[in-house]
């Protein structure tokens, strides 16, 4: 079983995954539309570069801008959530061993604590925002089971990978049970709304655009974030 | 009955079509028609197919429901946080069903759509500023009013505007003999007092070929006088052209993106026919957006720029204050605490947030900008076409409050409102909840501050 997840399912969830949000990436630039759009992508495009990335840059800093400054806590638990999903398993140790055991490469590793820490934040986060979404009503009415399953799963390799890692009873369960976690959030990062992973960056760099080229970004020094 | 007399899928082209919707007072039996309206399903979905790509496609997927839209839309503060004013509850239950439904909805459906794209947004564009992901829910209530309007389920006023542009080139029944006219009659009406001032129509190679409201010469004619009397005093070589002259699009708030294609082609047919060195539009905050910076798409330029480089009014006084063609009187500066209304059109979707505030550093005293200011501002609470409709006049109203408690924050009583949406809907307010302030467009308060030259003064004296 260790073998069968470690291999071949672990080749075709990445494989999915970078394949998954390339055809994101791809589909979604294809799609674009200059006239239904009404954004002149490929006309004044150093305005709308400068759009995009004023657009994305601002939105990339906590507190970069008047939304996030507007809702600190929230501000504060999505940053370190998401912080925390993308360093934590890049920068793992045990996950280094095994990419320098299959590929013989390796990089820096996080100490093993500080690893351990980021997790529980990330726990931690994804508790506050299931509570937020619960208790504020303006969120409560739009969220959808949909919104809650994602939260699971962001956060089901976290839970898994630490319990396996403290050695709680069972090890070999929670160790396949934490790489089928990691394998499933890696498939759903393309095919659900998590492919924000890459539309957040086009979609902001678009709108971006809009702004930059169209919306007064040939005017003026560039829309306050 | 699948399609109605006066409410159905057809567009007005005749002057008789558009008598006959006039005819029914506050589109009583247009209404009353508009239940029994049959949704043309096939087509609807196919429309979609064509115009539903990957930007908004995008929008209403990766929408994480976070709620960070909730406290950027004024309909949601006015109305005490009702969670149904949520944008993106808003959008997700009206376009977001109509697309999850592949476009198989039924009449009752359609008309929550038009009931919620009208008023409950006015397209401020507001929230796509406070999105994480850069969703603008405005621009798809946009485009969601233009599905209901191939559909027929449109405001009687929107329909009615929306005729007008395609018989008049104009949102009212201003034909080019009435405008040329009201020129005319304004020249000679205010020449008294303003010796040698001409409204000059249709001169060619002008440095300034002026545009307007249509709500200019049917109502306030005066407002074409005074924009004249600047230009005058400016020393600026102007025209208005005779066909081409209105900027406004009832066509872009109804949806109806065929005439604001027609609109916006009679403005640029005007500069290629007067080629003048640049453009001017009237106060007022759709028209410029709508000609300026929509209208190049709608009439398929790629390089998105009108024909000839175009400026809001705004962008025409603070030149010609910075650059001394208008002096202000130090003595005539406004005194008293003056606010600025931001519009959304102008200032959020066109970015000329700048320029007002330079301008009210030329003429104000004690000026005290709203909070929030600038792209952040809110809706004045009747853009989008919301002013002119009488189904919605209660949402209207309660939306107004925003604006009202944003003006009593600054504690001034005049409030400069360079657009005729935000200058109607302050006026609205004021009627609504008196609240005992005044309003003005820049142009009376510029005439009354600045320094006439002696030649440009009537000669009384010598006269007598």
């Amino acid at each position: 079983m260790y073998e069968f997840v470690t291999g071949p399912l672990a080749w075709l969830a990445f494989g999915i995954f970078f394949i998954g949000l390339i055809v994101r990436t791809v589909l979604y630039i294809k799609g674009l539309d200059w006239k239904l759009d009404r954004v002149t992508y490929s006309v004044n495009t150093s305005y709308g570069v400068r759009g995009a990335a004023r657009s994305i840059l601002f939105w990339l800093f906590p507190y970069g801008t008047h939304s996030w400054r507007n809702n600190p806590w929230f501000t504060l638990w999505v940053f370190v959530m998401h912080i925390g999903l993308l360093l934590t398993p890049i920068f793992l140790l045990g996950h280094n061993i095994l990419f320098k055991e299959s590929w013989g490469v390796g990089w820096w590793t996080l100490p093993e604590g500080v690893a351990d820490f980021f997790t529980i934040l990330v726990v931690v986060s994804v508790i506050f925002l299931t509570l937020r979404r619960i208790a504020l009503p303006e969120v409560r009415l739009i969220t959808t089971a949909y919104d809650y399953l994602l939260l699971v799963v962001a956060a089901a390799p976290f839970i898994t990978g630490f319990l396996a890692y403290h050695r709680a009873p069972d090890y070999y369960f929670w160790i396949i049970a934490h790489i089928i976690c990691g394998e499933i959030l890696l498939v759903a990062i393309p095919f659900t709304k998590l492919s924000h992973f890459v539309l957040f960056f086009l979609s902001r760099a678009q709108l971006g655009m809009d702004y930059g080229i169209k919306r007064g970004g040939m005017k003026n020094k560039g829309i306050a974030w | 009955m699948p399609e109605g007399k006066l409410c159905n899928k057809k567009t007005i082209n005749t002057k008789e079509e558009l008598q006959a919707l006039l005819a029914d007072k506050s589109g009583k039996q247009y209404y009353e028609e508009m239940n029994h309206l049959d949704v043309d399903r096939k087509k609807l979905w196919g429309t979609i197919q064509k115009s539903f790509k990957s930007r908004m496609k995008t929008w209403l997927e990766i929408c994480s429901h976070c709620g960070l839209c909730a406290e950027s839309c004024f309909y949601y503060l006015a109305n005490n946080k009702d969670p149904e004013q949520v944008p993106s509850y808003k959008i997700q239950s009206t376009l977001g069903q109509l697309i999850k439904r592949k476009g198989d909805v039924d009449n009752a459906f359609m008309q929550m759509c038009m009931d919620t794209a009208y008023a409950k947004c006015t397209c401020c564009t507001r929230c796509g500023l406070y999105c994480p992901f850069g969703i603008d829910t405005g621009i798809m209530f946009s485009y969601l009013r233009g599905l209901l309007f191939a559909q027929g389920f449109v405001p009687w006023e929107m329909k009615i505007g929306s005729g007008m542009h395609r018989v008049y080139r104009a949102q009212m029944d201003v034909t080019v003999e009435d405008w040329v006219d009201t020129c005319d009659w304004m020249a000679e009406e205010y020449e008294d007092d303003w010796p040698g001032l001409t409204i000059p129509v249709d001169q060619e190679n002008a440095d300034i070929m002026y545009t307007v409201n249509a709500r200019e010469p049917k109502h306030y004619p005066e407002d074409i006088a005074e924009a004249a009397i600047l230009f005058h005093v400016a020393g600026e070589n102007w025209t208005v052209p005779s066909e081409g002259w209105e900027e406004t699009s009832l066509a872009m708030f109804g949806g109806d993106w065929e005439a604001c294609k027609m609109q916006v082609e009679a403005v640029y047919g005007a500069m290629e026919r007067l080629k003048p060195k640049r453009m001017v539009v009237t106060e007022c905050g759709h028209a410029y957006r709508a000609t300026v910076i929509e209208g190049p798409y709608w009439a398929g330029l790629k390089t998105g720029k009108t024909p000839v480089e175009s400026f809001h009014y705004v962008e025409w006084v603070a030149e010609a204050l910075r650059t001394g063609k208008l002096k202000i009187d130090p003595s005539k500066k406004i005194k008293e605490p003056v606010t600025y209304q931001d519009s959304c059109n102008y200032i959020r979707n066109a970015g000329l947030a700048d320029i007002a505030q330079e301008i009210m550093s030329y003429i104000a005293e004690d000026f005290r900008p709203m909070t929030p200011n600038r792209e952040h501002n809110f809706c004045c609470g009747g853009g989008g076409g919301l002013n002119g409709i009488g189904r919605y006049r209660q949402q209207r109203n309660i939306g107004l409050k925003v604006k009202r408690d944003q003006i009593l924050a600054t504690g001034a009583k005049l409030v400069v409102a360079p657009c005729h949406n935000c200058w109607d809907a302050i006026r609205d307010m004021e009627e609504v909840y008196k609240i005992g302030i005044r309003w003005s467009f820049l142009k009376p308060l510029l005439i009354n501050m600045i320094e006439v030259p002696e030649h440009l003064k009537p000669q009384e004296e010598e006269a007598a």
